[in-house]
C-alpha cells in the first residue's frame, strides 16, 4: 500500500515498479515479469569480489543513518573464516521522522530478498535474518509470504537458482525498542537478549550475529543492490552526488502540504524538497526549521535550508543526513515543546547500560518538561547545553549522542524562544506529576 | 612473554605486554584510574564511563578499561577534559541516588562516596524529583535497593561468570533499569552473598548485617571458615565479642573474595541460644550445670580410675578442631591414657593416596594449582555443592585459561556447563569411565585429578597407576569433607597411625579400635568425644561407659554423657587447620562466648588434674612441637604467621599401616548443610534452597 | 502449558531459524507470539518458553522488562497505540491520545475493566509522513482525525 501520491520530481529507481496506491504487494510473478531476480542471476555469474567492487563503485552509503559505504563494509568480512557468515537486514525502522523501509517491506518484498541473496553471494553467507520491528507485524507477514514464494522458486534454500550454494532467509520480529536499531543491539536482540549495544571492536564483520562474521545493513541499502548489479556501480553513482551514490527515500513529515515518502537523488536541495516535492509549507506559513534526517540530527534553521541533501554536505553544515526523515517545522512550532518531546523519546529508549545516557536523558527530560510547563529558570538553558555536552561523545553507543545533538542545536539556535517561555510565566505552576517511564 | 610495547601515561614511559588494557598498565605504574564497572577477572562492560581517559590523536575520550595499550600511545588520565568527564559522570550518578548516606548501610565503605569525595563536584545542579523504586527483599539474606544501584553489573558477573549460577540480570531500561533476581520477585541461587560484597554502593545489602553497625565500629579478624574442607579465609567483623559479618574483601586468603553461603553467613551458630556455656555433670540421671573445677575433677578422677584398672578407653577426635588439639588429643590418649583406640569421622582415603604416590614428588595439588592446571579430572564429586572453592577455582581456570574439565560422576553437576566431557558412572564403575578418557587426557600438558570418597583403598591405587600411564605431570586432590578432616588424619587421629603417617607400632602399640568398633564394644569403659557427635546416627553398645563430651551444643552424644564440657568453635580460638589440599592456615580468635574454653585448654586442664605431663597446652607451643615432630609439617612459619597457606609435604614413601577404608563415611553435606554444626545455623536452613541436593545439576 | 496447534507449528518452525545450539534467538518472538494468544506474558508463559528454549528464568525476566511490547498484565482485546512522537505531535497526536484516554477512561498501559481495550502512548510507529498514526493491535490507521478515531473506537467496541 502506498499512502501518498508520487511526485513528478522523483527519480524512481527503487520505487519504479510501484504504482499508486499499490493495493497489494508485488508478488513473485509480477516481480519476475519486470526483470525481477535478473540481477541475482547476473550476480551468480560474478565473483564475490566483482559484486563487492560494483557496490563500492556505486558509492552506495548505508541508508540507516550512519552512511557508512556499503561496499567497504562488505569487504571487511573475512570470507575465508571457517565460521558461517550471516546477513542481517535492519528493518527496525524507529528513528522519529522515518517511515521509508516500510515502502519496500509492504510493497516490494522481493526486491529486498533479491538484495539479500546478492549480498549473501558476495560474502558467502549461508543464512540471513530480516529483523523487523514488532509493530510492523503485517509487513512481517508480507515478507514471510514473499520468502515462501522465493523458496518455491528455488531462489532461497539449498541450491540458490542452481548455483549449488545454500542461503536461508527468515524474518525475526522485534518487540518494541528503538535501541535495537543500533546494529550491535539488534544482534543482541536477534540472539534473544536485551537490546544493549555491544562493545566494539569487534565489529559485526568479524563477530556479528551469533559471533559469526555478519553484515548488517538497512532495508533500503540491500534493496538498492539489485539495480546496482543490473546497471553497474558507475550508473548508480552518477544518479547522486560525489561519494553519495544513487537515490534515496526521503520521508517528508510535519508542516508541508504534501507529506509523503519520495525517492530523490542524493544531494537534492532541501528547499526544493520542501517547496517542489512537498508542496510548500502548509497554510502559507513561513518555514522555521528542518530536522533533516530523523530526530537525532541537529536542527537546521530556515536560513540554513538551502543545502544539498547528502551525507558530506550536511556533515559540513554541522548536521547529518541520517535516516532520511525530514521533519519540516513552520513558524508556529513550539520549539520548547519540540525539544521536550524529543528528549522524552530518548529517555524512554535509553537502554540504561551506561551512566551518562541513562541519567543524562532522564535529567534533560525533566528540565525540559519543566521548561515546557513554564516553570523554567534562566540557568536551565545553559544547563541543558552543558548536560548534553557531558553526554556527547562519552556514552557507550551513539544513542547518547543522538539525544545530545538535538538538545545542543535546538537550545543554541532557538534560545530566545526558551528565554521568552521563562519570562512569560506569570505564576509559579508546579511541575506536572511525572509519569514513570516504564509502567511495571 | 608477549612482545613489550611502550606507551606514555601521564608523562611516564611504560613497557607493557601488547594488548594490556590501559587501566591495568596505569595500575602497574601506580596510576589509579577510577572505575566502578571494571572488575579484575570478570568480563568488560565499559558501562560506568568513569575510567575515560584522553588519548592523543583520538578525538573522543576513551574508556581505559577496554582500550588495549598500543605502541607509542600517549595517555592522559588527569587532564582537564578527563576531570570534567569524571565530575560529569558522578553528577549524573548522584541525580537519582538517594544521597541519604547517614542512614545508608554502606556508609563508610561506599565506593561512590569515596569517588565523589575525590573527584566529584561540591554541589549538585539536580533539582528535579528523583526517580525512585522501593527496596525489595530477594531472600532472607539478600536485599536490593534499586534507588541506590549504579548499575555496574559486578553482581551480575560474579554470579554468572564466577559461580555459573546466573541468578541476576538486568531488567527494564533507561533510568528505570534495575537488577532483577532469577525469579522476578525472589532469588533462587547459591545464596553466597558475593553480590553483596562486590556491590560498590548500598544497593545490595545483607539480610544479616544490615543496620547492625558502622564498619569502623567493628574489629576485623581474618580466620579460616570452619565448615567444609576448602579452607577459605573469612574475615570476621566483630563487635562486643559478637560476629556480625563475615566476608573476605581484603582477598587475604587463597580464596580471594570468594566465599560460599557457609563462609559468609554460616557463622551464626556461634551465637546460637543453644550454645553450652557451663560444664554439666549427670546427677540423678540429669545433666546439671556445675563449675569448671568440679567437672574437670570428675573427668580426671574417673579417667585415672579406669586407667589404673586397665579399663577400655575410646577416644574420638574432631574434624573441626585445630591441628594442635588433634595432636594433643592423640598424645593424651596414647601417652596419657595408654589406649590405641583413637579415631575420628573419616570422609576420604588420604592415606591411600599418600601411599600410592610413594616415590613421587610434587604430586599433591595445592589450591592454586587448580587455577593453573591445563586440564582437570573430577571423579565422584558434586563440587559446586560440596567444595565450592574448588568449583570456583576450576571455573575461573576455565574462564581465564580455557582449562579442559572432564567429569566422571554418578549424576549431573554444575561443572557440566563448561566441561569438555562428562561421563555418568555409578559408584564402583568410575575407573572404567576414567579409563575411557585416557586418550583425551594424554593430550594435555598437565592434569589435576580430584576424587571423592567413592574411590578408596585399591581404587585410589588404580587411579594413581592410571595417572602414571598418561605420561604427563598429574597432581591429585583427595576430597575430605570437614574444615580439618585432613589435619585430623595428619595428626594421627586413627587407630593405625601416629602423626605424620607413622605406624603406632613404632610407639610400641598395636592399632586399637576404630570409631564404629568403639561404639559397638560392649565392654567399653570410657568414651571421650572431643568435638564429635558419633551417636547422631549410632547407638553406644556399652551401657556402663563413662562418656565425656567436649562440644558447642548438647548433641545426641552429649545427651548421653556423664560430663559435658562447653567448648569453643574455630571462630573463638587460635591454632592451625589443614585444608583439603593439605595447606596449613592459621585460625585467629574473633568472637567470644562466655563460659566456654578451647578444647586444647580443656584437655590440658584434665591432664593437669590427672597429673600427666603432656607439655604446655598453648597453641603456639603445641604447633612448635608439631613442626618439630610431625613429618611434613616443618612448614615455613612466616607464611602461616602472616595469614598465608603453607602446603604440607607428607612422607614420600609407603604408609606403613593402612587405616581401614571401610570406616570412611562421606558426610553427604550440600551447600546448605554442615554436619551437626549446620543444624545450629538458622541462616543456612532459612533459605529456600536448603538443604540442597547432590548431583541434581 | 499448551498453545494452539497453529502457534505450536509456528514455534516448531521458529526454532529451526537459528543456528544449532543458539535457539535462544527465538525467545523474543516466542514471547510476543505467545502473548498474542494468551493476552499477556504470564508466569506460565515465562516458565514454558524458558523450558522450551532451555534458558534460565532470569534471561526471560531481563527481556520482558526491556521490550515495551511485552506485557505482564493483560492487554485489551483491542490494544490501541497512539503515537505522540515528533511528526505525530505536530499533527495532533497528543490530542488524539487524550481523546482516547478520556473516552475509554484509561491511561498509558492500562486496560478497561471489561478487557476490551487497552491504551498506550507510543513512540514513533514509523508512519511519520502520514501522521498522526494509531495502531490497533497490528493494524495501522493513518492520517487520523478526532472524528475518524471516534468512529474507529465505536466500531471496535461494537465488534465485541
Amino acid at each position: 500500500m502506498l499512502y501518498n501520491e508520487p511526485s513528478p520530481h522523483e527519480t524512481r529507481i527503487l520505487t519504479r515498479r510501484l504504482v499508486y496506491p499499490q493495493a497489494e504487494p508485488i508478488g513473485y510473478e509480477q516481480y519476475a515479469a519486470q526483470q525481477g531476480y535478473e540481477a541475482l542471476r547476473k550476480a551468480l555469474a560474478m565473483t564475490p569480489d566483482a559484486i563487492i567492487d560494483e557496490v563500492k563503485k556505486s558509492s552506495l552509503r548505508g541508508r540507516g543513518g550512519a552512511g557508512f559505504p556499503a561496499g567497504m563494509k562488505w569487504s571487511f568480512v573475512d570470507r575465508k573464516s571457517p565460521k558461517p557468515k550471516y546477513i542481517v537486514v535492519n528493518a527496525d525502522e524507529g528513528e522519529p521522522g522515518t517511515c521509508k523501509d516500510r515502502i519496500i517491506l509492504e510493497n516490494e518484498p522481493h526486491r529486498l530478498i533479491e538484495g539479500c541473496v546478492i549480498a549473501a553471494r558476495a560474502i558467502g553467507a549461508e543464512r540471513g535474518w530480516i529483523y523487523i520491528r514488532g509493530e510492523y507485524r503485517r509487513m512481517i507477514e508480507t515478507m514471510d509470504r514473499a520468502i515462501a514464494e522465493a523458496y518455491q522458486q528455488g531462489i532461497l534454500g539449498a541450491n540458490v537458482l542452481g548455483s549449488g550454494t545454500r542461503f536461508d532467509l527468515y524474518t525475526h520480529t522485534g518487540a518494541g525498542s528503538y535501541e535495537c536499531g543500533e546494529e550491535s543491539a539488534l544482534l543482541e536482540s536477534l540472539e534473544g537478549k536485551r537490546g544493549n549495544p555491544r562493545l566494539k571492536p569487534p565489529f559485526p564483520a568479524t563477530s556479528g550475529a551469533f559471533q559469526c562474521p555478519t553484515i548488517v545493513n538497512n532495508v533500503e541499502t540491500f534493496s538498492a543492490v539489485p539495480d546496482i548489479i543490473m546497471n553497474g556501480g558507475d550508473w548508480y553513482a552518477a544518479l547522486g552526488a560525489p561519494r553519495n551514490g544513487g537515490t534515496r527515500l526521503f520521508c517528508l513529515s510535519g508542516h508541508v502540504n504534501k507529506p509523503g515518502v519520495y525517492e530523490l537523488p542524493m544531494g537534492y536541495n532541501l528547499l526544493r524538497m520542501i517547496n517542489d516535492v512537498g508542496g510548500g509549507i502548509r497554510g502559507g506559513k513561513k518555514l522555521k526549521a528542518v530536522v533533516p534526517g530523523g530526530s537525532s540530527c541537529p536542527i537546521l534553521k530556515a536560513e540554513e535550508c538551502d543545502i544539498a541533501m547528502d551525507f558530506d554536505t550536511l556533515a559540513k553544515a554541522g548536521s547529518m543526513l541520517g535516516s532520511g526523515g525530514v521533519i519540516i517545522l513552520d513558524e508556529t512550532t513550539d520549539m520548547v515543546k519540540f525539544l521536550y518531546r524529543t528528549m522524552k523519546f530518548y529517555a524512554h529508549e535509553s537502554c540504561g547500560w551506561c551512566i551518562p545516557c541513562r541519567e543524562g536523558t532522564a535529567w534533560l527530560k525533566k528540565i525540559l518538561e519543566r521548561l515546557d510547563a513554564g516553570v523554567g529558570v534562566s540557568k536551565d538553558l545553559d544547563m541543558v547545553d552543558q548536560l548534553a555536552q557531558s553526554m556527547f561523545g562519552r556514552t557507550f553507543c551513539a544513542l547518547g549522542d543522538a539525544a545530545a545533538m538535538p538538545a545542543m542545536s535546538i537550545i543554541r539556535k532557538f534560545r530566545a524562544e526558551f528565554e521568552e517561555r521563562i519570562r512569560s510565566a506569570q505564576v509559579f505552576i508546579p511541575a506536572p506529576e511525572t509519569r514513570p517511564l516504564v509502567v511495571l | 612473554m608477549a612482545d613489550l610495547i611502550t606507551l606514555t601515561i601521564d608523562g611516564r614511559k611504560l613497557k607493557v605486554p601488547a594488548g594490556t588494557l590501559v587501566i591495568e598498565a596505569a595500575k602497574q605504574a601506580g596510576i589509579e584510574i577510577p572505575a566502578f564497572c571494571y572488575y579484575e577477572g570478570f568480563s568488560l562492560q565499559a558501562a560506568c564511563r568513569m575510567c575515560l581517559v584522553e588519548v592523543e590523536k583520538m578525538p573522543k575520550l576513551q574508556p581505559s578499561c577496554t582500550l588495549p595499550a598500543a605502541d607509542g600511545m600517549v595517555v592522559h588520565t588527569e587532564s582537564p577534559k578527563v576531570a570534567d568527564a569524571r565530575k560529569g559522570m558522578l553528577e549524573f550518578l548522584l541525580t537519582n541516588h538517594p544521597l541519604d548516606c547517614p542512614v545508608c548501610d554502606k556508609g563508610g565503605e561506599c565506593e561512590l562516596q569515596d569517588m565523589v569525595f575525590r573527584y566529584g563536584a561540591g554541589e549538585s545542579r539536580f533539582t528535579e524529583i528523583k526517580y525512585h523504586q522501593d527496596e525489595k527483599q530477594w531472600s532472607p539474606l539478600v536485599y536490593y535497593d534499586p534507588a541506590r544501584c549504579i548499575l555496574c553489573y559486578r553482581c551480575v558477573r560474579v554470579c554468572d561468570e564466577g559461580l555459573g549460577v546466573g541468578a541476576l540480570g538486568l531488567t527494564y531500561r533507561g533510568v528505570a533499569a534495575e537488577i532483577t533476581p532469577s525469579h522476578g520477585d525472589h532469588l533462587e541461587c547459591d545464596e553466597c552473598g558475593w553480590c553483596i560484597d562486590v556491590c560498590p554502593v548500598g544497593a545490595l545489602t545483607s539480610g544479616t548485617y544490615r543496620y547492625q553497625s558502622r564498619p569502623w565500629e567493628m574489629n576485623h579478624t581474618g580466620t579460616i571458615c570452619t565448615h567444609c574442607a576448602d579452607g577459605c579465609k573469612t574475615t570476621l567483623s566483630v563487635r562486643n565479642g559478637a560476629i556480625i559479618r563475615a566476608n573476605n574483601r581484603d582477598r587475604s586468603g587463597y580464596n580471594g573474595e570468594f566465599l560460599c553461603v557457609k563462609g559468609r553467613f554460616g557463622y551464626d551458630f556461634v551465637h546460637s541460644g543453644e550454645r553450652l556455656q557451663s560444664p554439666m555433670i549427670r546427677k540423678n540421671g540429669k545433666l546439671e550445670p556445675v563449675s569448671w573445677s568440679e567437672a574437670l575433677a570428675a573427668v580426671a578422677t574417673k579417667f585415672s580410675e579406669i586407667k589404673a584398672r586397665g579399663g577400655k578407653f575410646g577416644v574420638i577426635g574432631s574434624t573441626r578442631t585445630t591441628n594442635e588439639e588433634n595432636y594433643y588429643l592423640q598424645k593424651f590418649a596414647r601417652q596419657g591414657l595408654g589406649t590405641a583406640s583413637v579415631d575420628h569421622h573419616r570422609t576420604g582415603d588420604v592415606p591411600a593416596l599418600i601411599d600410592a604416590l610413594s616415590g613421587k614428588t610434587d604430586a599433591l595439588a595445592a589450591m592454586a594449582d587448580l587455577y593453573q592446571a591445563k586440564a582437570a579430572l573430577v571423579i565422584g564429586a558434586d563440587l559446586a555443592q560440596q567444595h565450592p572453592l574448588i568449583a570456583y577455582q576450576l571455573r575461573a581456570n576455565y574462564r581465564h585459561h580455557k582449562m579442559a574439565a572432564y567429569l566422571v560422576n554418578p549424576g549431573a553437576s554444575r561443572e557440566e556447563q563448561y566441561a569438555k566431557k562428562s561421563v555418568h558412572a555409578p559408584p564402583g564403575k568410575e575407573m572404567e569411565a576414567v579409563a575411557s578418557l585416557a586418550g583425551e587426557l594424554k593430550g594435555h600438558e598437565d592434569l589435576v585429578v580430584i576424587f571423592g570418597a567413592s574411590l578408596r583403598g585399591e581404587g585410589v591405587r588404580q587411579l594413581v597407576s592410571f595417572g602414571d600411564t598418561l605420561g604427563i605431570p598429574v597432581k591429585y586432590v583427595c576430597l575430605v569433607d570437614y574444615s580439618n578432616s585432613r589435619g585430623a588424619m595428619d595428626m594421627g587421629l586413627v587407630p593405625e597411625l601416629l602423626p605424620g603417617y607413622r605406624s603406632v607400632r613404632e610407639a610400641g602399640m598395636e592399632p586399637g579400635l576404630a570409631l564404629d568398633e568403639m561404639l559397638a564394644a560392649k565392654d567399653l569403659d570410657a568414651l571421650w568425644a572431643v568435638g564429635a557427635n558419633p551417636l547422631e546416627s549410632a547407638e553406644l553398645a556399652s551401657s556402663a561407659a563413662f562418656v565425656v563430651v567436649q562440644d558447642l551444643f548438647l548433641t545426641e552424644t552429649a545427651r548421653r554423657a556423664e560430663v559435658v564440657l562447653p567448648a569453643q568453635s574455630a571462630y573463638e580460638k587460635n591454632g592451625t587447620v589443614t585444608s583439603v589440599t593439605g595447606e596449613v592456615q592459621k585460625l585467629k580468635a574473633g568472637a567470644k562466648v562466655m563460659g566456654t574454653k578451647a578444647d586444647l585448654e580443656i584437655m590440658g586442664l584434665i591432664a593437669k588434674e590427672m597429673g600427666l605431663n603432656l607439655g604446655i597446652w598453648s597453641p603456639d607451643k603445641v604447633f612448635e612441637e608439631i613442626r618439630r615432630t610431625v613429618r611434613g609439617y616443618n612448614i615455613p612459619l612466616p607464611v602461616v604467621a602472616t595469614g598465608g597457606a603453607a602446603q604440607t609435604t607428607p612422607v614420600n614413601g609407603r604408609v606403613p599401616a593402612m587405616p581401614r577404608p571401610e570406616h570412611i563415611r562421606p558426610s553427604g553435606d550440600t551447600l546448605f548443610t554442615s554436619g551437626t554444626l549446620g543444624r545450629y545455623s538458622k541462616r543456612l536452613s532459612s533459605v529456600m534452597e536448603a538443604p540442597g541436593e547432590l548431583f541434581k545439576g | 502449558m499448551t498453545f494452539s496447534p497453529q502457534l505450536e507449528a509456528k514455534f516448531a518452525d521458529l526454532i529451526t531459524h537459528y543456528p544449532e545450539g543458539r535457539q535462544k534467538g527465538a525467545l523474543i518472538p516466542m514471547l510476543l507470539y505467545a502473548q498474542d494468544e494468551v493476552g499477556a506474558v504470564t508466569p506460565e508463559v515465562i516458565a514454558e518458553v524458558a523450558s522450551r528454549l532451555n534458558v534460565k528464568p532470569v534471561e526471560v525476566e531481563e527481556v520482558i522488562g526491556y521490550y515495551t511490547m511485552l506485557w505482564r498484565h493483560k492487554r485489551g482485546k483491542h490494544h490501541i497505540q497512539v503515537c505522540t512522537n515528533l511528526s505525530c505531535m505536530l499533527a495532533g497526536g497528543e490530542e488524539l491520545y487524550a481523546q482516547v484516554s478520556k473516552k475509554l477512561g484509561i491511561g498509558h498501559r492500562e486496560t478497561t475493566p471489561d478487557g476490551q481495550f487497552s491504551l498506550e502512548e507510543t513512540e514513533c510507529l514509523g508512519a511519520c509522513s502520514w501522521a498522526p498514526a494509531v495502531l490497533v493491535n497490528y493494524d495501522f490507521h493513518m492520517k487520523m482525525t478526532p472524528e475518524k478515531l471516534d468512529r474507529l473506537i465505536e466500531s471496535l467496541g461494537s465488534k465485541q
